[in-house]
């Protein structure tokens, strides 16, 4: 489902790279945690995933997509079939709950009358429901996090990408957000969540991969946070 | 459109740049026509010897025909001549007085239309032949003060063409500058936007789309606007200058030349500015959305 093969990337040629030969395999429905300190390389890690970044060198293919043979114009393509979720939500704050999630059909030219069905749906998938008029601001962090993971989600990607979606929420709404991942996880998508919490990584019993200096350290199933 | 300073002054320049286009073509025809009216009453007058034979004047009138810049000739006979000069000069007794004291003091008269008066030198070539020349009682009239006028109006179109061409190739780039700029501000205020739609997987055509749509809106303003300006400036000058002509330029006929071509005048001029709105925006979008990655 997702390959790379010695991955490297650098950005500049005096700085080191910020990733480093990596290779990682994650099967399809995987659960898969990634951790490591600020500027370890997890970030890069991602956005080689959803090509706003090329890698310097190796190779990496996704569901069968080869990046090498990715021309440009098929990235929207490739972005449809994988869904992003942020630590700063990036919500559309002109829009309400429902729009901000309608959107990711409209660009892709849903027509609304599935518009109308399929989206509540997705927001009782992440416990929204009855907030659809409601705006970004006026929502608790949790649940700017949890309509980000609704809109990432309801195009049904094969693979969620979610980069630090708790980095600015308290614990209780932390949790509320890696529920909902769990439960996109059981429904068939594989995730990939990078995270710096201590308490979710032990909590979750997942595979965890940590990355130090763009290189990967330890790869193991079932793990807790293990800070060596 | 968050910068309404920046689509007023693309939509402005645009308008410029329209109604020079409109002026150019209207200035264009206009001299045109005037041109054509002028040649068509131009002609060159050859005066032919009493002791001509009617065969010699046969001949004269047919290898006339044959010169290539001779559209059509017409012959007057002594008797013609005289007719024709009495009307001319209907008003004037003592000019009528003068002629039919003596004998019909007119020479027979072969009036040549030329096809094309810049050209008409082959025709004086011909005339000035010696054999020719002695069938004739006079030198040839060239209608020498229009052949001037008409140099004249040919140059200024000329040069007016020019202008206007230069005139609104310039206008046109900076509209274009323009609008880049426009775009980018808006680019640059729709950065957060621009770039979930991108993370959402948005085709550079739905990305693009707002921006070439609103470009071809200023576009289309801009244009009934062009239409709108010329059309008063006609009102204006016809109502209350009671101006018909404007040194060479027949204002009368340019007025009747717009008002009859108005509908394909503003289709034309729709066509232009949603054309130069579109292609800037689309050329801008390219410029500043950059789409590919690193």
């Amino acid at each position: 489902m997702i390959l790379l093969d010695r991955v490297t990337k650098t950005y500049a040629r005096d700085l080191g790279p910020a990733l480093d030969r990596i290779s990682l395999h994650v099967d399809p429905k995987e659960f898969v945690i990634v951790i490591g300190q600020s500027g370890a390389g997890k970030t890069t890690l991602l956005r080689l995933l959803t090509r706003e970044e090329r890698p310097t060198s190796g190779k990496i293919i996704i569901g069968g997509i080869d990046y090498d043979k990715l021309k440009d114009k098929d990235i929207p393509m490739l972005r449809r079939k994988i869904g992003v979720v942020f630590q700063d939500f990036k919500l559309l704050p002109n829009k309400n709950v429902f729009e901000n999630v309608a959107y990711a059909l409209e660009i892709v030219g849903v027509s609304n009358r599935e518009i109308r069905h399929t989206v509540p749906k997705v927001l009782s998938i992440v416990n929204l429901k009855g907030k659809e008029k409601y705006m970004p601001l006026q929502l608790s962090g949790g649940e700017q996090q949890r309509v980000a993971i609704a809109r990432a989600i309801v195009r049904q990607p094969r693979i969620l990408i979610a980069d630090e979606p708790t980095g600015n929420l308290d614990p209780k709404h932390a949790w509320d957000v890696i529920k909902v991942l769990e439960r996109i996880n059981r429904y068939g998508t594989t995730v990939l969540l990078t995270t710096h919490n201590q308490e979710i990584v032990n909590k979750l019993k997942r595979r965890v991969v940590t990355i130090r200096d763009g290189k990967i350290t330890s790869d193991r199933a079932n793990a807790g946070y293990n800070r060596a | 459109m968050r910068n309404v300073t920046l689509a007023v002054a693309a939509i402005a320049v645009m308008v410029v740049t329209l109604t020079i286009v409109l002026i150019s073509l209207i200035t264009n025809a206009t001299f045109a026509n005037t041109i054509s009216q002028i040649t068509d009453k131009i002609d060159v007058s050859v005066f032919l010897q009493d002791s001509d034979t009617p065969a010699q004047t046969q001949q004269l009138i047919s290898e006339l025909k044959h010169l290539p810049n001779v559209k059509s000739l017409q012959y007057l006979t002594k008797a013609q001549a005289l007719q024709q000069y009495e009307q001319q000069n209907a008003g004037n007794q003592q000019l009528q007085v003068a002629i039919t004291e003596t004998s019909n003091p007119l020479p027979a008269t072969i009036l040549i239309k030329p096809v094309n008066l810049n050209q008409i030198q082959d025709i004086k070539t011909f005339l000035t032949k010696p054999a020719i020349a002695a069938l004739q009682s006079d030198q040839p009239s060239y209608s020498g003060d229009r052949e001037v006028a008409i140099n004249k109006i040919t140059h200024a179109t000329d040069v007016l063409r020019k202008i206007g061409i230069v005139t609104v190739v310039v206008f046109a780039l900076i509209c274009a500058l323009i609008i880049f700029n426009t775009i980018q501000m808006a680019i640059f205020n729709r950065r957060d936007e621009i770039s979930i739609q991108r993370l959402l997987g948005a085709s550079t055509s739905y990305i693009r789309g707002p921006f070439v749509v609103e470009s071809a809106i200023y576009g289309i303003l801009s244009a009934v606007f062009s239409v709108l300006i010329v059309n008063s400036a006609f009102l204006a000058s016809s109502g209350a200058l009671q101006a018909t002509s404007l040194g060479l330029l027949d204002i009368n006929y340019a007025n009747q030349y717009f008002d009859a071509h108005f509908w394909q005048f503003l289709a034309l001029q729709l066509v232009l500015g949603i054309v130069l709105g579109a292609v800037s925006a689309t050329i801008a979008t390219r410029r500043y959305l950059k789409f590919k990655t690193k």
